[in-house]
């Protein structure tokens, strides 16, 4: 591009009021919905939903017809059954309990494991965001930081922590918390894993309040805690909403986590436990987990299906500034 | 119009909470079983009233039903709960378990590799001088071998299966006049009269996810154990003689006379992607003759793909599966290749020893084999109880087996057992990899020690 062509495309963007969207973004957004976009995303989302789909046919057949044939063959010759639904649901023995007594132990994890993380990062990135006090960059930059370790390899010290305490030679710095084979545990790990990107996101978020509202509230004789009930709260409702839901979704599929720190125990093992040990010791009851499969999936549909305003826009909050 | 939307969306979680919930109550009603037993054949595992054992495995349902119905009258008797605790993850999870401090107190281990590796965490409680009494009375030495680490012994055996057969289709046999065949060359020989008929003398499958291989694995090890000496398969599987022997050669070469000859099997390159559950099912329908495989693939033919267990004279039923012996070099060679659990201790508890010496007991094996799906090497146990013809032959087989050999694979190192030798027999038919190439590669994976 000249020089020449550059300098009217200037003079054009500084005479145009700035709410206006730049020449950058509505040249994305038309990129986004021409019509060959949004058919190569329907042909995308045909290819990805077809294995699904093929789930959800098969979960419907017989067991006998799953074995011997392929799921598109049940259009030739519709045999339904929700045999398979049945005893996921319902048909349990003494060793292990029927899928639908694991719904009860998802929600006990899935919740507080959902509210603990969000309300210390709410608080968290409040204070990070609007505090003055020494050290703030360096303490958010910290946490940040904390992101880039995996989560599988605090697996056996955390492990440890719960079983053990924390000891030093002879001085026991953390006594044993005798609390393996709870919801604690899971509660905790999933609260540790989740805080990171958590505080991020919220404070990200919160930093775009406008500070004329916060002082204003201030010189109204708002005090801190006022000033969140009132004002900074119901504004971040979207954002804690949408990291509501992410949490509540990553925690409803999470198998890593509540495997390890459930010890095993299936008093308290979450759906995603059961689901995995679903086909048998030799696999060859997999016409089962079709049908637990759809079940599990059922929360996270909803979930999402009741609250996509939210995700939407929950999934650019924080993510980009101004 | 926007409240109200919300209002409905959100009438609509709550209610399918709700029944969730509903649905949870009601499925929580548990089948508290009664039983009248005699209690006195408990006499030795008294005094451990009200105390719970965890016994952790990778046995799940359906098949850990039958284990808790087995421990019923010793639980009543006892007062001892047994907690099974059944997972896929066994593998994975116990090491971390036991790093973690939250060791289960029994495991139930599927191969004696990780029974090593759990030893040398130093978590592991050596058996008691009753459970190693028990063991010495009702095992053949060759089995308290393999739950011995560096002359101690940790781990009792539990459940056994046998490898070392081939299921076929008595009625397809007789209806064509095929013999059982008793020696390596006779069976070479009815796989070519097979052949020359329009039904497939073999079916294979080495499909098995990440575990796809180990079908063939145990091909190579039921020859080895027949074209050489147990000594030599001992040295084979501690790697004293290399993977690239010309012994070991000259065995990949017999399995390649069945398994790379497309006249037998059809497509060869489709064994790696045919899973072993499909492998036998085309003994049930007739469209091919033969299946090497273990003794457990008969519940899962009869479960999942119509076949009926029957005994070799019943020779008109149609979808019924049997198996003969897989046979030696000679008549009178027949060794025996199979694998078994080992139940071993994290804890001293005398509740915990009492469980692991109960499952050592005659007593146990017997109810337990009774229950069907399930036989071990215990010398005690009487085959008139154990519930299906096929486990009964590999009964008497563990009973009378001179040479009991464990699955190689199964006591390899497992970046060879659960790795390489997998994924080279894999590519030995999926690619049509050279014997040498496979063997080479194999012996190079082989971990410096």
């Amino acid at each position: 591009m000249s020089i020449q062509a550059d300098k009217p495309a200037k003079k054009i963007k500084v005479a145009k009021p700035s709410k206006e969207p730049s020449a950058g973004v509505k040249k994305m957004k038309d990129a986004f919905s021409s019509p060959w976009a949004s058919f190569a995303a329907i042909v995308i989302a045909i290819f990805w939903t077809i294995p699904t789909f093929g789930l959800l046919v098969s979960s419907f057949r017989p067991e006998l017809d799953i074995n011997n044939s392929g799921w598109w063959t049940f259009f030739l010759s519709p045999n339904v059954t929700l045999e398979n639904y049945e005893s996921a649901l319902f048909q349990g023995t003494a060793v292990t309990p029927p899928l639908s007594q694991y719904f009860f132990n998802s929600f006990a994890i899935t919740l507080p494991a959902a509210i603990f993380p969000l309300t210390l990062a709410v608080f968290a990135a409040y204070a990070l965001a609007w505090f003055d006090f020494k050290g703030k960059n360096f303490i958010f930059f910290g946490i940040f930081a904390l992101q880039v370790i995996p989560l599988q390899m605090s697996l056996v010290p955390l492990l440890q922590l719960f079983a053990k305490g924390l000891v030093f030679g002879d001085s026991v710095l953390i006594p044993p918390l005798g609390i393996t084979g709870t919801y604690i545990p899971i509660w905790i790990a999933h609260t540790i894993f989740a805080l990171p990107l958590a505080i991020f996101l919220m404070h990200n978020f919160l930093r775009q309040i406008p500070r004329e509202l916060i002082e204003a509230a201030r010189v109204d004789g708002a005090g801190w805690f006022s000033l969140f009930r009132q004002v900074v709260f119901p504004l971040s409702i979207p954002a804690i909403a949408s990291f509501a839901i992410f949490q509540f979704l990553w925690v409803w599929n999470d198998l890593l986590v509540g495997l390890t720190f459930g010890g095993g125990v299936k008093d308290i093992a979450p759906l995603t436990v059961r689901l995995a040990e679903m086909v048998g010791t030799r696999g060859s009851n997999w016409e089962v987990l079709t049908a637990g499969a759809f079940i599990s999936m059922i929360v996270p549909l909803i979930v999402f299906f009741a609250l996509q305003r939210y995700f939407v826009r929950g999934l650019l909050a924080g993510s980009v500034k101004g | 119009m926007r409240a109200t939307l919300r209002r409905r969306s959100t009438i609509g979680v709550a209610t399918l909470a709700v029944a969730a919930l509903a649905l949870s109550g009601c499925a929580a009603t548990e089948e508290e079983a009664t039983s009248d037993a005699d209690c006195s054949a408990y006499a030795d595992y008294l005094g451990n009233e009200g105390t719970e054992v965890e016994m952790y495995t990778t046995i799940v349902s359906p098949e850990a039903d039958l284990f808790q119905e087995s421990f019923l009258d010793f639980e009543e008797c006892t007062g001892i709960t047994i907690n099974w605790n059944g997972s896929q993850e066994f593998e994975a999870q116990l090491p971390v378990r036991v790093a973690g401090g939250t060791a289960p107190d029994l495991a139930i281990f599927p191969q004696p590799g990780l029974l090593a590796a759990m030893v040398a965490t130093g978590e592991m409680v050596p058996a008691s001088s009753a459970v190693a009494a028990s063991v010495d009375a009702n095992y053949t030495p060759d089995w308290k071998n393999y739950g011995t680490v560096d002359g101690t012994f940790y781990a009792a055996p539990l459940g056994a299966n046998v490898k070392s057969f081939v299921w076929y289709s008595p009625k397809t046999f007789a209806d064509n006049g095929w013999a059982i065949p008793s020696t390596w060359s006779e069976l070479l020989a009815l796989s070519d009269t097979i052949a020359a008929t329009d039904v497939q003398p073999w079916c294979v499958g080495f499909g098995s996810g990440e575990a796809t291989g180990w079908v063939g694995t145990d091909w190579m090890e039921d020859l080895m154990l027949r074209f050489q000496d147990a000594a030599t398969y001992d040295k084979w599987v501690s790697n004293e003689m290399k993977f690239n022997d010309p012994k070991v050669a000259e065995v990949l070469a017999e399995a390649g006379k069945i398994l790379k000859n497309p006249d037998y099997v059809g497509d060869v390159a489709a064994i790696a992607t045919t899973t072993f559950q499909d492998g036998g099912a085309g003994i049930v329908d007739g469209s091919c003759a033969m299946h090497r495989q273990a003794s457990f693939i008969g519940g899962i033919l009869a479960g999942d793909y119509g076949a009926e267990i029957v005994t070799p004279a019943d020779t008109d039923v149609e979808g019924g599966i049997t198996t003969f012996y897989f046979p030696g070099v000679s008549a009178d060679n027949k060794p025996a290749l199979g694998g078994g659990e080992f139940v071993g201790a994290f804890s001293d508890r005398p509740e915990v020893q009492a469980v692991q010496l109960y499952l050592t007991s005659a007593d146990w094996n017997n109810k337990k084999a009774s229950l069907g799906g399930w036989f071990s090497a215990h010398l005690g146990l009487d085959t008139a109880n154990v519930a299906d013809p096929v486990n009964a032959v590999a009964v008497e087989i563990l009973q009378n087996a001179t040479t009991f050999r464990f699955d190689a694979s199964d006591l390899m190192p497992a970046a060879v057992g659960a790795g390489t030798f997998w994924k080279e027999m894999t590519a030995w038919v999926a690619e049509d990899k050279a014997d040498k190439a496979v063997l080479d590669a194999i012996q190079a994976g082989w971990p410096a020690s």
